[in-house]
């Protein structure tokens, strides 16, 4: 049976053929040249004829506020912060048609847009209500100038007498802040519509929050997948070195001293990555360790281009890889198995692969474990995959070739440089 | 000359080129040595390498060229390529290879945290590339006709076909013990021939045909502008060279990048102790050879002319490999980096994106070699140094040392520092005969001492009127360009043998 590349997102490696340069070839490029000229012409002539007929007053205005909203929802997408709110506060100013339009947060004003800006230090005392009840609050054009006054340190006189709508922004529960629109007066549409563009703000908040938490969720999620040490490793480990407590006290004594160092390097708390070099180190302990267990079964070669030893890769993301050889592919295999481990430079990637010559696995089986479907005896790679597409991309994942009885093979390739990850 | 033998050399070097490339890394090693220590490369064979790489068509057959015919001018040529790794000893090795970043490109990046500095930088170092190849394809051509007689095109395309074969093939993956082998080559196929002429003619008491001072062609002798001229070009532009840049990254870290340079320092200046002694032989015994567009091949011809017979085409073979090393090792070291940067920013990454890349960059230079006409090797290369140190080496000296660098800056002082040489250069191929370089003005010939000055002034101004853009994550590159990193765990605690 022949092995199967199993890499999560593509099925098989796809190769393509070379151009063939024929008479047939030249016809169907100016064919596709002739057919791509042809729908820009119709793309260009439709816009054109778009902009001739922009429909009627109502379709334009209706146009004209969504186009405005969507524009601020861009900005307002980071959240409530400054930049943002300065940016979306004038796309709603055009909404509500208002002099000036302010938002804020809980704490002070974000931004103003529009004029009347000499009431600016005594807004967050007439929004401190609305902060507080979550309700919205209108302030007649004779009140304001009193209030302000009243809240404010030294006399305000504005140039026109203004009143202003302060509604609440609410994310969830909570206020987290207020639209507040001025105007010469405040009416019935002005209140209504203050109210909604305030609702409309909080649901851009809430899902700025939402794309917060995604993130927080997937730096957790790497967090939760950065490999540990199996126990059985550990346990199986000691045994060994038991067993030669008695007949090789020297032999017992140097294991001890690798198992401490290889759990120092597991356990180490700082860091996400870490250099090849490190890496196989590691492995080199480990195997050292697996070799008290099984003697002259595990046999291992090494073939590592200098170049890449100091590439930056995941941590304990190769050993998990080694560990998967010896267990799933040399445990259960009668006789002495091989493994084989080799890094190379491959232009911007450092390729390190990992071969053995055991039992092997079921492709079926181990794609639908690596896509997530299925739990298997292969945690270990799945988990390393998972972490190298989180970190490198989707198309980065590990390669694995294999089938029952035919070995393994896995392919891992790391860009050289990462300058954004200290190792 | 017999052809048999220059044709036997070619086919030997490339042969045990590949043979290395190939099978440098496959004695693989079982069970007992595990050691990672015993895989990272010693800064005796990354200075080797470097040697090796940068040792191109220019120093093997150019500067004993140039000492025939202008005699001591022309060791500015290897004190300035000597010399250009004192500055990257002192100002550049060790940040860069703490920067994590691989190419040129990925190091502007980073530095500036922006994506059009990158795009610019790896046109820039494309160009430079291409540039640099074309020489080394010059001085094939020249040696094959030199030596066998065929038409000079078949050395190009003899060693832009090794080089894409074995390149495409991933013969470089063990590429610093090829280049590491190519610098004792060289250095063997120098200094065995030049020790038996020297032993033969104090042997039989031949006569000197001339006085080691007499001028064989009466050019005049170069004026103090030139002379600085081209030491700026070199000093500075061996900085960006982005093939000799990549190889420090095989060191594990930062001190390991000094001492290795150090040895690079040591290996070169042995080196042209040789072709020095040829251009002096030459001057002597051998002055008819200054005549025409001879003197390039003055390290070739040599042996043959001196010693003759069976003996002499034996040390001829030797100095034909020599050469086609040089070729090939500076050919394959460019291939490979331009590859890198061509693929990374053009193709997205893939290995067959990579392979394509190396197709590109080896073919492209194939054209412009065919397209134009060798010039005298040396000064060529001098050429192509002074475009780099206008452009490259600006964004790398102040990115490294200058907080306040903005990508407006570099993008700015790059384009400033490429559009006046690049001009230049092209106004002189215009104007002037080529071969020769005595018509043209000395400004447009050796355009480095007012180009590099202001590449500089360009970038240290846009950056000061764009404060603004310097890079937030500034603080933070520049301490980890800068200050020591853990060295790379490869020893045993308590085993260590540093």
């Amino acid at each position: 049976m022949l092995r199967q590349t199993v890499h999560r997102g593509y099925a098989g490696q796809a190769t393509l053929g070379t151009m063939p340069d024929s008479p047939l070839f030249t016809a169907a490029a100016i064919a596709v040249i002739a057919m791509a000229i042809a729908v820009v012409v119709g793309v260009g002539l439709k816009v054109l004829r778009s902009f001739r007929e922009l429909g009627t007053d109502a379709e334009r205005a209706t146009y004209k506020t969504l186009h405005a909203a969507s524009r601020a929802g861009q900005h307002l997408r980071t959240g409530l912060n400054p930049a943002g709110a300065a940016k979306a506060s004038k796309q709603l100013r055009s909404i509500l048609g208002c002099d000036a339009l302010a938002i804020t947060d809980t704490s002070g004003v974000l931004a103003w847009d529009g004029a009347a800006e000499e009431l600016k230090p005594s807004l967050m005392g007439l929004a401190a209500k609305v902060l507080d009840g979550g309700h919205t609050a209108v302030i007649p054009a004779g009140e304001l100038q009193m209030l302000a006054g009243d809240t404010a340190s030294g006399p305000i006189t504005p140039d026109v007498e203004r009143a202003v709508v302060i509604a609440p922004i609410k994310a969830g529960a909570r206020v987290v802040g207020v639209v507040a629109a001025f105007a010469p007066s405040a009416g019935a549409g002005l209140v209504r519509a203050t109210g909604e563009v305030a609702d409309w703000v909080a649901a851009q908040v809430e899902l700025a929050e939402l794309d917060a938490s995604r993130t927080l969720l997937m730096e957790a999620e790497v967090r939760a997948l950065r490999a540990q040490i199996s126990p059985h490793f550990i346990y199986n480990s000691l045994n060994a070195i038991a067993s030669f407590i008695n007949t090789d006290p020297v032999r017992a004594r140097e294991l001890v001293v690798e198992f401490a160092d290889f759990t120092r390097y597991s356990f180490r708390r700082h860091g996400d990555f870490t250099t090849l070099a490190e890496e196989l180190r590691c492995i080199d302990r480990y195997l050292l360790l697996e070799r008290a267990r099984f003697g002259d079964r595990v046999q291992v070669s090494l073939r590592i281009a200098p170049e890449v030893l100091s590439t930056v890769i995941p941590f304990l993301s190769l050993q998990p890889l080694v560990e998967n050889a010896v267990r799933h592919g040399l445990e259960a295999k009668e006789g002495p198995g091989h493994i084989t481990i080799a890094a190379n430079d491959s232009g911007a990637f450092a390729e390190v692969t990992i071969e053995d010559d055991g039992v092997g696995m079921d492709p079926e089986q181990l794609r639908s474990m690596l896509a997530g479907h299925s739990d298997g005896d292969h945690v270990g790679l799945r988990n390393v995959d998972a972490r190298l597409r989180q970190v490198y991309g989707e198309d980065n994942g590990l390669v694995i070739e294999t089938a029952p009885g035919e070995g393994t093979l896995i392919t891992m390739r790391v860009p050289k440089s990462q300058p954004h990850h200290d190792a | 000359m017999n052809p048999v033998v220059g044709i036997a050399a070619l086919v030997g070097v490339s042969v045990a080129t590949a043979v290395i490339g190939f099978y440098g890394l496959r004695i693989s090693r079982t069970t007992g040595d595990f050691y990672v220590a015993s895989r990272t490369v010693r800064p005796w064979w990354n200075a080797s390498a470097i040697g090796g790489e940068y040792l191109s068509a220019a120093s093997f057959l150019g500067v004993a060229g140039l000492v025939l015919l202008s005699g001591t001018d022309a060791l500015w040529f290897p004190i300035g390529y000597t010399a250009g790794y004192l500055m990257l000893l002192l100002f550049v090795a060790a940040p860069l290879r703490r920067s994590g970043a691989y190419t040129l490109p990925d190091f502007t990046e980073v530095r500036l945290d922006s994506r059009a500095v990158r795009r610019v930088t790896s046109l820039v170092v494309v160009v430079v590339g291409w540039l640099y190849i074309v020489p080394q394809l010059h001085g094939a051509a020249l040696t094959i006709r030199i030596t066998t007689g065929l038409p000079s095109w078949v050395g190009s395309v003899a060693v832009v076909i090794v080089v894409c074969l074995t390149v495409v093939a991933g013969g470089m993956r063990s590429i610093t013990f090829v280049q590491a082998f190519q610098y004792w080559l060289k250095l063997t196929a120098l200094a065995v021939p030049i020790v038996f002429i020297a032993l033969v003619l104090a042997g039989n008491g031949t006569p000197a045909l001339a006085e080691a001072n007499t001028n064989p062609t009466g050019l005049a002798p170069n004026g103090p502008y030139q002379n600085i001229s081209l030491l700026v070009a070199l000093l500075f532009g061996t900085l960006g060279l982005p093939h000799v840049l990549v190889r420090f990254y095989t060191n594990p870290d930062g001190q390991s990048a000094r001492r290795t340079t150090l040895i690079v320092l040591g290996l070169l200046s042995v080196f042209y102790l040789f072709p020095t002694a040829y251009g002096l032989l030459g001057r002597m015994f051998a002055p008819g050879l200054a005549q025409g567009e001879r003197s390039d091949a003055l390290v070739l011809l040599l042996p043959g002319r001196l010693i003759g017979g069976p003996a002499g085409d034996m040390l001829s073979a030797l100095v034909v490999a020599g050469a086609f090393a040089a070729f090939l090792s500076t050919t394959s070291g460019l291939v490979v980096s331009l590859a890198g940067v061509i693929s990374q920013d053009v193709l997205g990454g893939s290995v067959r994106g990579f392979r394509l890349a190396a197709l590109i960059s080896a073919t492209v230079p194939l054209g412009f070699a065919f397209m134009t006409d060798s010039l005298a090797l040396a000064g060529s290369v001098g050429l192509v140094f002074a475009f780099t140190a206008s452009t490259i080496c600006p964004a790398l000296l102040l990115g490294i040392w200058w907080r306040g660098l903005t990508d407006a800056g570099a993008i700015a002082g790059m384009v400033t520092g490429g559009v006046l040489c690049g001009g230049a250069l092209v106004a002189g191929a215009l104007s002037g005969p080529a071969a020769s370089g005595a018509a043209m003005p000395q400004w447009l010939a050796q355009p480095a001492a007012w180009t590099v000055p202001a590449a500089f002034a360009v970038m240290v101004l846009v950056s000061r009127a764009t404060k603004g853009r310097v890079p937030r994550t500034l603080t933070k590159v520049m301490t980890r360009l800068h200050t020591p990193e853990r060295p790379l765990a490869t020893e045993r605690q308590g085993h260590s043998d540093r």
